[in-house]
Parts: structure tokens; C-alpha cells; sequence
């Protein structure tokens, strides 16, 4: 690489002689290896080893017992039925609470495209709950909103003749998804008022001179326009709450049974309280799968939905 | 604002006279308006709650009927510091300063080589980038953490300080390219004219131009890496740990003092909460891997 950088600089000439155009290159993508072999290393090597590790009956609690099983822990993790339970509460968690952020994020985007008083304190204030640290997040979720007695929700709710629901033992997956859905609806806003702000303001003009219907100007023009990034957010939220480890753990570590535990949550009991390296390494696998699967299927459900109506438009 | 009295056949009701329609608007704004700030203030009520609760005592927040008049106290405050959340700070800001300078150091030539001076399978790298956020963390723990025992770097704060790099490098790259892209071409072409060395062009030219850029890049790393919670947790302990780590221990050796608590989860967020409102421009950005401006 050194050798590269001590040439002069090579003016540009046209058709030059293949050594220079060869050297050229590899100044130019010089300053992009680092970053390259760093990524390789620190993503790309881990994940090649879980894939050999997943291959391997090895515990950790009994030294030596590594071996050799071809498939054996595949075979093991889909035989697991509490596995089943968790990979579904995993797709009902993610889907669930990306559908609903989405539409949610739909909504507040399009109050903040207008124009009111204090547009920037409210968009302010709509985008914390993202920011804030999701382990401190679940814990106000656990403790300041859905505790049984001293709990907000409940002391709102009392009126109605619902207090004392204990939310988190008896609706444990609901729970934690509330809590997502509070943290994941404002990225989705963000990113939906970012689509709406990129509208052509004269397509909607002309919509609103020729009398045009809120509700049909929505559906014809805002609707198409905002396809792409609706997209965008299906597939974005899929990737990140796919993922989710700290909720669960902080607000019912996955109880009662398996019964809010998804995935990574079970991963990691799996690894880190059973030191089972080869079957975890195979749910991670699986993991991988499943992660690709999702993101495309929420991409073709979108599609679908949206096209129907493009073509009646 | 022209007033056409063609209506085409999908709108509802008779075309209303412009006046009063405005008027409508209006007052239909101004209730969109209140609708808006109402739901701002539910989505912002349980961290203003949180924060209020961190400066009360323990007999003011734990009441049935929530208090919000009572004598704030900053003995909450107290408590966590001499719970020795000291540590746990230092860690946190040294795994996100130190991995934020790291991700700049390697990604913005990246991203440079990237966007002005792309070659061939250019492309190929910079998808390779974004695919590797697909890759659940959890693929990658099992691996992670035999290695790291291996080498006896568990519980160390610069192994968290490389992983957290390799997290928030392919976003940085992404994001960083995408303002790369808008630096004007004869710039740079007056530069290579010039003759000016490489590093001499970045320095002089670009990054003045691309330093806002730069600087929401860094503050979105920031905010990922202070907030991180699963490598923290599975690789750390009472060395290494971060500030989500001691909010977790905090939670089980002192039971449910909600106050304090409250305290040490406000501790925890308000750096992010800060970093965050300052880059919420960038923010979707920097979570769409540059894809939406």
C-alpha cells in the first residue's frame, strides 16, 4: 500500500496505460480498507464461527465435551416446542409492533406536517421516548406506568373500573410490546414526516384548487408518495425490534415460561445461564433465517396492499 | 389563490363558498393543532414523570394517587453516587467517546472513497456495509464471547469499545457518504488541477464542508453506543460495566426504591435525551443508513 502512495500523482490521461489505471484504483480504495477489514473482522469472522460452532455439541459447563454433529442441533431446536412458542411470539412481537407504529407514526406525521403553534417543542417532545435508553425505558414501563397499584395507567384507568390490573403478569407480551410500539412510534414519524415534507407542495396544490377531498387527496397522491417510505419503515423497524433484547429482559425476563421471551432473549438464556455454545449458536442460525424471511415478507405485504390501489387510481 | 368552480365527481356535498371553507380550515387546524400537543405531551409524560420522580422522596412517589406538587429533594441524587455509579459513568462516556472517534478515524475516508472517488464494486462494498446490520447481534454473541474469554478480555471497557465501533461503523459510513455526495464536483477537480495531495483536499476542502454532517454522524453513534445494553451486559461486569448495566444491578441489590430509581434511569437517559434533540434532524438519517434526508 505504501509503494502505491509514494507514486506522483498520475494526471489524468485519456486511456492510460492499464498499470497506472491499476494503481489509481488502489489509491482510491485505500482509504476505504480499514474501515473494510475492521467490519470483516469484527461482523463477518464471528459469524462464520457461530456457524461452525452451531455444527458442534459443546457445553461449556463440562470442559472437553466439544464434538462434531452435523446437523444434530438444527434437528434439536426444531424439536424444542418451547423454541416454536418463541420464534411465533417473536414474529408477533416484531410484526405486530412495527404495524403498529407504523400507523401510528402515519397519523402523528400527518398532524406535524401542519402548521400550528409550538410544531418544533411537540416534535421535540414526540421523539424522546426514542432516545431514551430502552433499559430505562422497560424499567418506567415496568415500574412508573404498569405497576398494579401505584402504577399511571392504573390510576388513569380507575374510572373506568380498571384498576388493579396487574398488566405485566397477566398480558406479559402486550406489555412489552406497548412499550416498544412507545419507543418505535416516533422513529416511524420521523421518518414518514421526512416522506410527507419531500411531497412536490404543487401536485397538492392543484389537488386542492380542483375542490379535491381531503380523504381522496390523501389516498391518491400522499398515500403513493409515502409507499416508499412506509417500506422503508416496515422493513427498517423489522431489522431493529427483530433484535429486541432489553425489554424483555427488564420486564418479565421472558415469563411467566416462555411466554414473552423471543429469540434473543432466549438466545441468551440459552448461552449465557445453560452455556449450551452449540445449540444457541444454531437458534442464532435460524435467527439469521427467520430475520430475512420477516423483513421480506413485511416488504411483500406493503407491495400488495399499496398496489390494489394504485391500480384503482 | 384562484377559485375554480369545477369539481370533479369524487368530491362530497356541494363545493362550499371559499370564505367560510377557509375559515373551516382554520379552526380545523387549530384543533389538529391541540390534538397534536396532546398527544406530544402522552408520549413525553412517562420521562417527565420519571424525571419529576427523580427529585422527590421515596414517601412522595410512592403513592396510589400520583403526587405532583411536593418538596424536591436531590438526596435521590446522592444516593446513586454513593451507590457508586461513578464507575459506570466513566465507562459509558469512554466506550462512547473512544468508539465514536474510532468510527470518524475509519469512516469518513471510507465514506470519501465511497462517494467522490468510487471505483468499481464500489457498490458491492458499501451493501456489503449495510448487510451487516442485518446480522442479528445475537448470531454473533455465542462467538463474541468465547473469543473474548479466550484472549481474557472479558469485562475489559475496550472490547466493548471495538464491538460498539463495528456497530456503528456501516451506519457512519452510509450517512457519511450521503453528505459526501453533496460536495460540489469542481471543488474537487480544481483540487486534483492543483496537483494537492489527498489528504490536503479532504482537509481543506471537504471536511469544512461536510462537518455538520460529521458532527449529527457522531452524535447518532453516540446515542447507540451510550444506550447499548446486550454486549454490555454479556460481556461486562463490575469492571467494564456501563450505565444500562448498573441500572440493572441497581435495580436488584436495592429492590424497588422508585425515587432513586428514577434517579439513576434519569442519569442514564439525559445525556442521550440531549444528544438526541440537538441530531433529531439527522436522526432518520442516520437510522435509514442515509436512504432518507
Amino acid at each position: 500500500m505504501t509503494a502505491t502512495m509514494e507514486r506522483p500523482a498520475a494526471p489524468e490521461t485519456t486511456g492510460g496505460a492499464p498499470m497506472i489505471d491499476r494503481a489509481e484504483g488502489w489509491r482510491r480504495r485505500a482509504p476505504l480498507l480499514p474501515a473494510l477489514i475492521f467490519t470483516i473482522i469484527v461482523t463477518q469472522i464471528p459469524f462464520i464461527l457461530t456457524l461452525w460452532y452451531s455444527l458442534q455439541s459443546w457445553n461449556l459447563v463440562r470442559p472437553g465435551s466439544q464434538e462434531f454433529v452435523w446437523f444434530s442441533n438444527y434437528a434439536d431446536v426444531f424439536a424444542d416446542s418451547q423454541f416454536r412458542t418463541v420464534a411465533l411470539n417473536t414474529v408477533i412481537m416484531t410484526l405486530g409492533s412495527v404495524l403498529i407504529a407504523v400507523v401510528l407514526g402515519l397519523l402523528l406525521a400527518l398532524l406535524l406536517n401542519r402548521q400550528f403553534v409550538g410544531r418544533g417543542v411537540v416534535r421535540t417532545l414526540l421523539i424522546t421516548p426514542f432516545l431514551i435508553t430502552p433499559v430505562a425505558a422497560a424499567l418506567l414501563w415496568k415500574t412508573v406506568l404498569l405497576d398494579p397499584t401505584l402504577g399511571l395507567i392504573n390510576f388513569v384507568l380507575t374510572p373506568f373500573g380498571a384498576s388493579g390490573t396487574e398488566w405485566i403478569s397477566n398480558y406479559p407480551l402486550a406489555s412489552v410490546m406497548a412499550a416498544l410500539i412507545w419507543q418505535w412510534t416516533p422513529f416511524m414519524m420521523l421518518l414518514l414526516l421526512a416522506g410527507l415534507q419531500s411531497m412536490p407542495t404543487d401536485q397538492l396544490e392543484a389537488a386542492r384548487v380542483d375542490g379535491a377531498s381531503a380523504w381522496s387527496t390523501f389516498r391518491e397522491l400522499t398515500l403513493p408518495h409515502l409507499r416508499r417510505f412506509i417500506e422503508l419503515g416496515v422493513v427498517l423497524g423489522t431489522i431493529y425490534l427483530v433484535n429486541i433484547f432489553d425489554q424483555v429482559y427488564m420486564m418479565t425476563q421472558g415469563g411467566p415460561g416462555v411466554a414473552s421471551a423471543n429469540l434473543p432473549f432466549y438466545i441468551y438464556q440459552r448461552a449465557f445461564l445453560g452455556f449450551d455454545i452449540g445449540q444457541s449458536a444454531a437458534m442464532g442460525v435460524v435467527v439469521v433465517i427467520l430475520t430475512l424471511i420477516a423483513a421480506n415478507f413485511a416488504l411483500r405485504l406493503i407491495f400488495k396492499s399499496f398496489s390494489g390501489e394504485e391500480e384503482a387510481a | 389563490m384562484a377559485v375554480t368552480t369545477s369539481t370533479p365527481p369524487d368530491t362530497q356535498g356541494p363545493a362550499a363558498p371559499p370564505e367560510p371553507r377557509r375559515q373551516k380550515r382554520s379552526a380545523a387546524n387549530v384543533w389538529l393543532g391541540v390534538i397534536a400537543w396532546v398527544v406530544g405531551i402522552a408520549f413525553f409524560f412517562p420521562v417527565f414523570w420519571m424525571v419529576l420522580t427523580s427529585f422527590k422522596q421515596e414517601t412522595d412517589a410512592y403513592t396510589t394517587t400520583p403526587k405532583i406538587i411536593f418538596e424536591p429533594t436531590l438526596e435521590q441524587y446522592e444516593g446513586v453516587f454513593s451507590a457508586g455509579v461513578g464507575p459506570y459513568l466513566a465507562n459509558s462516556l469512554i466506550a462512547t467517546v473512544f468508539s465514536t472517534l474510532l468510527v470518524l478515524l475509519l469512516g469518513i475516508p471510507a465514506a470519501f472513497a465511497v462517494s467522490l472517488r468510487p471505483v468499481k464494486k464500489t457498490q458491492d462494498v458499501l451493501f456489503f456495509f449495510i448487510s451487516t446490520k442485518m446480522l442479528p447481534v445475537v448470531a454473533v454473541i455465542v462467538p463474541i464471547y468465547v473469543v473474548v474469554n479466550q484472549i481474557g478480555m472479558l469485562d475489559n471497557i475496550w472490547t466493548l469499545v471495538v464491538l460498539y465501533t463495528g456497530m456503528n461503523l456501516p451506519i457512519a459510513v452510509w450517512m457519511m457518504r450521503s453528505f459526501f455526495l453533496e460536495v460540489p464536483g469542481e471543488l474537487l477537480e480544481q483540487a486534483s488541477i492543483d496537483g494537492a495531495p489527498l489528504w490536503r483536499t479532504l482537509r481543506e476542502i471537504v471536511l469544512p464542508i461536510i462537518s455538520p454532517g460529521i458532527f449529527a454522524t457522531a452524535l447518532i453513534c453516540v446515542i447507540f453506543a451510550w444506550n447499548e445494553f446486550f454486549f454490555a451486559v454479556n460481556l461486562t461486569a463490575a469492571n467494564a460495566g456501563t450505565m444500562p448495566v448498573f441500572l440493572v444491578g441497581f435495580i436488584t441489590s436495592e429492590g424497588l426504591y422508585w425515587a432513586q430509581l428514577s434517579a439513576a434511569a434519569t442519569l442514564a437517559a439525559l445525556p442521550v435525551i440531549l444528544a438526541g434533540w440537538v441530531a433529531q434532524n439527522k436522526l432518520v438519517q442516520g437510522l435509514s443508513f442515509g436512504a432518507v434526508k
